[in-house]
Order: C-alpha cells, then sequence, then structure tokens
C-alpha cells in the first residue's frame, strides 16, 4: 500500500459523506450504513462517471433551445415581442444599466456553457487516467459547485418580471418556453456536479504509486 | 484471542478506535485532525479542502441568529416584496406570488422550482438548523438531531436567496424603465436573512455537534481490524 499517501479506500475504510466519520464495513460487507448518522456509505460515488456523462449530455441539449428560444414575450397594445435570454442582455445595456447586462450575461451564458465544459474536461481526464494538475483539478471542481447555483439569477429575473408587469391590458409580461430549459440546464448541471466523485481525481495518481512500489519492492 | 463480534445491525460499518482519524472527502486522505484554538482550520495537505474549522462559541451564537433568521423569514414571506406604479394603478408582489404567476402562465414546473429554491429550501435551512441547536442543548443531544444534520448540506444546496435578490435587482432595473418601483418590507427583510444565513455559515460548527450526539447505532462496537498507520 502506498505508504506516503495513505488513501481510506486503500485500507478498507469508508468516510460518511453526512458526518465524515471513518468506519470500516462489516467483515465480508462491501458497503454498509454509518453507525454514527446512519447515512449509507460507499467507497466511491456509484457510477460516478457514467451518471454525471448522462446529466452532462442532456443539459447540453437543453441548453440549445434555452438560448434560442424566448423566455420573456412582452404583450401590449402594439403587439408582442419575445425575447430570448442574449436578447436580454443587449435590452438591459444602458449607461446605467451595464453592469447588471454583465451579470446576466455572466450568469446565464458563460456560467453553464462553462460549466458543462469544466464537468466534461474533468471526467475525461479522470476517464484517461491522468495524474497531472490533481491540485489544480480538484480546485476546478470547487469553483464549480461553488459558482454554479449563480446562473439560477435569470429564472428570478424573468419570474419576478413578470408577476410584476401585469398591466393588462396596457401591458402584460409572460413567460417564453425557453424559460423551462434554460432552469433545466440549472438544474441538471447541479446533479452532474452532485454526481461527480473529486476522489476519482486521485485514484489514478494511487494506483501508479501502488503499482511503483510494488516494482521496487 | 477473538473477540466476539457486539450486537448490532448487520449492514452497519464498525467505527475504528481512534475518533481523530477522517479520510479528506475530495481526495481520501487518511489523516489526523488535530485540536486547533477556535478561529483556526485545519486543511488537507494534499488538496487544500478544509476539514474543519474550529468556531468559537457555535453552540449559541447560531442559536441566536437562527432565531433571528426565523423571524426575518416570516416577515419576508407574509408582507410585499415589490411593487410598481404605473398608469394610475399599483400592484404588489410577494416571493409565493412570483412562482404563483408562473404557475398560471403555464411554467408550472419553473414555478415549484422558483418555490423550492426561494421559499422551501430556505425554510428547511432554518428549520433544521432550529431543530438542531434545540436538540444540543442537551449533553448527549439525541439521534434524531444527527438526521438533520445529516440532510443540512442539501437544504443549503438548493437554498439561494441571495440569487434571487440579485435577479430582483436586475428586475427591477428591466422595470424602472416603465414604471415607478415601490420597494416592500420583505425585500429589507431578505437582504438581512441573507447577512444572517452568511453568518450562521461562520458560526456554526457541526463537527462540534457530531462528537457529541447520540449515535444512530450505539452498539456497532469498535472495528477489530488493526488501524492503518497513518501519519499525524
Amino acid at each position: 500500500m502506498s505508504a506516503n499517501n495513505p488513501i481510506a479506500m486503500e485500507h478498507g475504510l469508508q468516510s460518511c459523506h453526512g458526518c465524515g466519520l471513518l468506519s470500516r464495513p462489516a467483515p465480508g460487507a462491501e458497503e454498509g450504513r454509518c453507525p454514527r448518522c446512519d447515512e449509507e456509505l460507499v467507497f466511491r460515488k456509484p457510477r460516478s462517471l457514467e451518471r454525471t456523462m448522462a446529466y452532462l449530455i442532456a443539459a447540453a441539449v437543453c441548453y440549445v433551445p434555452a438560448n434560442l428560444l424566448p423566455v420573456l414575450t412582452t404583450n401590449t397594445s402594439g403587439g408582442s415581442e419575445s425575447d430570448t435570454i442574449m436578447q436580454g442582455v443587449v435590452l438591459l445595456w444602458s449607461p446605467t444599466g451595464w453592469p447588471l447586462s454583465l451579470i446576466v450575461l455572466f450568469a446565464s451564458i458563460m456560467i453553464p456553457s462553462a460549466k458543462i465544459v469544466a464537468l466534461l474536461y474533468l471526467v475525461f481526464t479522470v476517464k484517461r487516467g491522468s495524474i497531472q494538475n490533481n491540485a489544480q483539478r480538484v480546485r476546478l471542481y470547487r469553483m464549480v459547485e461553488i459558482i454554479g447555483r449563480w446562473s439560477m439569477v435569470d429564472v428570478f429575473v424573468d419570474t419576478f418580471t413578470v408577476s410584476l408587469i401585469q398591466l393588462q391590458p396596457l401591458m402584460s409580461v409572460e413567460p417564453g418556453p425557453g424559460l423551462f430549459f434554460f432552469a433545466a440546464v440549472v438544474v441538471l448541471t447541479m446533479m452532474a456536479v452532485e454526481s461527480f466523485d473529486p476522489r476519482l481525481i486521485w485514484d489514478s495518481a494511487s494506483a501508479k504509486e501502488i503499482k511503483r512500489e510494488v516494482q521496487h519492492a | 484471542m477473538i473477540l466476539p463480534e457486539p450486537n448490532h445491525h448487520p449492514d452497519c460499518n464498525r467505527p475504528l478506535a481512534d475518533a481523530t482519524l477522517v479520510a479528506c472527502l475530495d481526495c481520501d486522505l487518511l489523516q489526523r485532525i488535530p485540536e486547533v484554538p477556535p478561529g483556526a482550520s485545519v486543511r488537507c495537505p494534499r488538496c487544500d479542502k478544509e476539514l474543519w474549522r474550529h468556531k468559537a462559541d457555535s453552540h449559541n451564537r447560531t442559536f441566536a441568529l437562527t432565531l433571528a433568521a426565523l423571524v426575518l423569514y416570516l416577515i419576508a414571506n407574509t408582507v410585499p416584496m415589490l411593487g410598481l406604479h404605473a398608469a394610475g394603478r399599483e400592484a404588489f408582489t410577494t416571493v409565493v406570488g412570483g412562482a404563483h404567476q408562473l404557475w398560471l402562465d403555464g411554467q408550472q414546473i419553473v414555478a415549484v422550482l422558483v418555490l423550492f429554491a426561494a421559499v422551501i429550501s430556505p425554510a428547511l435551512q432554518i428549520g433544521f438548523l432550529l431543530l438542531i441547536v434545540i436538540g444540543c442543548q442537551r449533553e448527549r443531544p439525541p439521534a434524531w438531531v444527527g438526521l438533520f444534520l445529516r440532510h443540512l448540506h442539501f437544504t443549503r444546496t438548493w437554498s439561494m436567496i441571495e440569487v434571487m435578490l440579485l435577479g430582483v435587482l436586475v428586475a427591477l432595473t428591466k422595470i424602472a424603465d416603465y414604471a415607478t418601483v415601490i420597494l416592500g418590507t420583505a425585500l429589507f427583510a431578505l437582504f438581512a436573512l441573507v447577512v444572517l444565513l452568511a453568518a450562521i455559515q461562520s458560526t456554526f460548527d457541526p463537527r462540534e455537534v457530531w462528537q457529541r450526539v447520540r449515535w444512530a447505532e450505539p452498539d456497532a462496537g469498535v472495528s477489530q481490524v488493526e488501524n492503518a498507520e497513518v501519519k499525524s
């Protein structure tokens, strides 16, 4: 076993995601429950890469209609006009509104796509058994985890625009079909983050370390 | 000599004799958590994940902040949040009202998501925290405290009040072009609630609770296999 970096799994130990307790499965058992908080314990999240990929593919598919279909439709006496997320960003651009316009551009368009790309990169490097940049890769994962929630911002913008502008028959705003797909992208990418097990990033390095030690012995 | 296995649930894991031994949840590195003074934190030497931050006077501060958060939450969800004054008419909305309008306009799934992220999850988060701190008044908190603490992370992930406030700010900027916007009391309550939830985050010490709580399986016994050798 690797002496320099002892790994819980190699010692047959499981740590609990609920409470952090380290414990050993009952003799003959592969997985069990945490004696302290009753959480189900596993060595690694089951089928982590497959599930992460499934959520990512679903998110990438929804990303297209989320950006092409209108999220808001404004009805006035003069007719109705539909805006996509990007058109909303452009509409918000003004001498005073440009910082908010940038925030929406960042949160709604750049974060979701960056999240999908970053997770794809993590899944592929783990699949390839990469042992490089482990610390940077786990930092990337944590960043995706922290900033991901902010892409929900456009869902809230549209919700409150719709609920406030109900001045029938003068002017009213209703949600468009793009909103559903956009919300789906946010939820699916959050579930992809949840499915990914960052410990996999380190597993190939540990495996290589063991191999080296076996050869030296 | 082989010790008899203690009586317990068959699929229950055995804890280790050395309770300071942990594995990093981000890289699985085995290590010991040292005792550190309040305010200091322990980080994984390999991946830099924060394993524990010792928070001073965690229980009392968290209790006070959680009670304040409960009051603000109730205000935020009962009084109007935003109003609009245009063409001689006034309209008000609350957070729930926003989700309701989406539901009426045929976006039921998104309406449920908004309700979940802005109303239900924060309620669960505050409710769970309150139950945890109430249970922790006892020297040995009952096992149900562990049940709520285990699920606290989920409620925090989906509770998005701070994101909603940014959304409200953007919506206001858009609407301000055609109408006079009235800021409701709930909006200020929500701002304060975001600050309080962040403060709770920096006073609540889950590890302190886990060390005191009654175990779900108190008779699990200790792993009879020799502990792994780990550098301190």
